[in-house]
């Protein structure tokens, strides 16, 4: 299977990020190459097998409710770029 | 020998009989980096803040940490423009345990971006050059800790391993690093590239100091939820030259084309000694594993594309907004921000993994690869049912040029193909060195072990190396 032009600009929507027009090409080629690479993964028969997401499983890990020191809110906004009334500001999303 | 070539455990021998101090030790080893840095380029920045030497603790020893291990007032960027200017508020697990067992923070060493690559090329603050032949690559991601020990720039390091990050470099430029199991060492403060897979492990001149990191970096950690609270042993007592009637399983799959032939005949030339020395060797078979890397490049780059999606320019590091609005000003920031923010080979992973992740796509591709996945593990399950440690070379080739492998990525994932099953099954893997090719590059062996079997990995690395001198060998600088 390849990827297209089109296939990169739609992944990258998802992903958020922009990529110009003069480099999808290569993004294209480069992300086809990989893609067929992984096609082999098809040949095996995984129909009974389970899957894995953690190699050594650990079932949910429970602590008590119990308030410990963190950061203040002013050591949390230290490196924003842009902060307004103790919180992070952002563009303007609703008009 | 000056205080900055030793191992720790030497220069620990050396401060004990006070024949120097701790602070004597912390200024030969920056005197060296002033004097060899400008060639291997190993550190990103040093320290801001001089250790406390004030202090009588039990390791005050020099010590060098991947870009990607949060350091409280040091700038941590996981050598991306997107994080640059992020100076950590607060120090990871394993940091908090170097500095109360005291150790002495020389500074923040190189990576590849954001642990993306097998040749610290994608660094967005350049290559870091291998300290035997600095027109080649040191191997990656971790390069700088290993060029930084190779090189006498740091006494040991901290790397990362999430496919061979650590291993891989190590055999590159001829030191030992290992990968603990998954859950022995806390990943909290790690700049997560893979969760199931990330590992934090020691970088070291010989196997004995990697025994005493383990002592030091291991343990539970709450704030990690996949951290394993299982008891930590000595490791140093695990340091016997002894390896009468051990088993070792030798994969019929990993001698095959492909594999450097100078490669093949020094680990061929290990395994000889071992066995002579009293190991016994069994032909075994992994057969999944050559599915490894193509199960590899789904699972890590899928969960590296939900991880990287906080680096989205609303909290910290790099914002930028475009002149023009194209489809609204918060998105545009977002997508102006991690196009400019990410490298290429970064911004080739995301989009993979989200790829794999989207609709339409997931059964063919992620969740057939967690279920191939399954499978490595179970083959691996299967040797350990009758052997204590697997061998296979740790990479299939010695370090090759700097740019050599830049424009084919397949190429340079292939640098993995022996490190990844271990990441994938979670189980623990060291790389030793074992020899060098006639170009005087050196050749690392790999050592798998049973989960939490750390101490196996040791005792049969401390006897191969107590037989033999590799670990010795310094590069001319």
């Amino acid at each position: 299977m390849s990827i297209s032009k089109d296939d990169v600009k739609y992944i990258a929507a998802l992903a958020r990020i922009d990529v110009p027009e003069d480099k999808l090409e290569s993004f294209a080629k480069s992300l086809g190459g990989i893609v067929q690479y992984v096609e082999q993964l098809q040949e095996l028969d995984v129909e009974d097998v389970k899957p894995t997401s953690h190699a050594v499983p650990v079932g949910n890990v429970l602590r008590p409710d119990v308030i410990k020191p963190s950061f203040t809110n002013q050591e949390a906004l230290s490196f924003a770029v842009e902060a307004k009334d103790g919180s992070f500001k952002v563009p303007l999303v609703i008009e | 020998m000056s205080l900055h070539q030793l191992t720790a455990h030497a220069l620990l021998d050396i401060l004990k009989s006070r024949q120097a101090t701790p602070r004597e030790a912390y200024e030969a080893v920056l005197e060296r980096i002033k004097a060899v840095d400008p060639k291997v380029k190993a550190y990103i920045h040093l320290a801001h803040q001089e250790p406390d030497f004030s202090r009588e603790l039990l390791f005050p020893i020099p010590i060098a940490i991947k870009d990607n291990l949060c350091t409280k007032s040091e700038e941590i960027t996981c050598a991306s423009r997107i994080l640059k200017g992020f100076k950590s508020p607060y120090d990871a697990g394993v940091i908090e345990r170097v500095k109360k067992s005291g150790g002495a923070i020389l500074g923040i060493v190189n990576m590849d971006e954001f642990a993306f690559g097998s040749s610290c090329e994608t660094s967005c603050y350049g290559s870091t050059f291998n300290p035997w032949d600095l027109k080649c690559v040191p191997g990656g991601s971790s390069g700088g800790s290993a060029a930084a020990v190779a090189a006498d720039e740091t006494i040991w390091a901290l790397g990362s391993d999430t496919g061979g990050s650590i291993r891989q470099p190590a055999s590159f430029c001829g030191i030992v690093g290992l990968k603990p199991t998954y859950g022995r060492v806390s990943r909290y403060g790690l700049i997560a590239f893979a969760s199931s897979l990330d590992q934090i492990g020691p970088l070291t001149k010989d196997v004995r100091d990697c025994a005493l990191m383990m002592n030091i970096i291991s343990g539970y950690d709450e704030r990690d939820s996949t951290s394993v609270n299982e008891p930590v042993p000595d490791y140093t007592k695990a340091l016997v030259n002894d390896v009468r009637g051990l088993k070792i399983g030798i994969p019929k799959e990993a001698f095959v084309d492909g594999l450097n032939p100078e490669v093949r005949r020094s680990v061929e030339e290990a395994l000889n000694l071992l066995k002579k020395l009293g190991a016994v060797i069994k032909e075994v078979s992994l057969p999944h594993t050559p599915y490894a890397v193509a199960t590899y490049y789904i699972v890590a780059t899928a969960e590296a594309s939900s991880n990287l999606a906080r680096f989205d320019g609303v909290r910290f590091g790099l914002r930028v907004q475009p002149d023009k609005v194209r489809k609204n000003a918060l998105l545009d920031m977002y997508e102006e921000t991690r196009s400019k923010g990410f490298g290429d080979e970064a911004k080739r992973r995301i989009m993979l993994g989200t790829y794999a992740l989207s609709s339409g796509y997931y059964d063919a591709y992620y969740l057939r690869g967690q279920k191939v996945r399954t499978l490595i593990k179970n083959d691996l399950d299967e040797v350990f049912k009758d052997c204590d440690v697997i061998m296979t070379p740790t990479s299939p080739t010695v370090s090759f040029k700097v740019g050599e492998k830049l424009s084919d990525p397949l190429s340079m994932y292939l640098s993995d193909i022996y490190t990844i099953p271990a990441n994938l099954a979670g189980i623990p893997a060291i790389s030793i060195p074992c020899g060098f090719s006639q170009s005087g590059l050196p050749i690392g062996m790999q050592l798998m072990g049973k989960a939490f079997d750390e101490e196996m990995l040791l005792r049969v690395s401390y006897t191969y190396e107590q037989n033999t001198e590799w670990h010795l060998k310094k590069p001319n600088l």
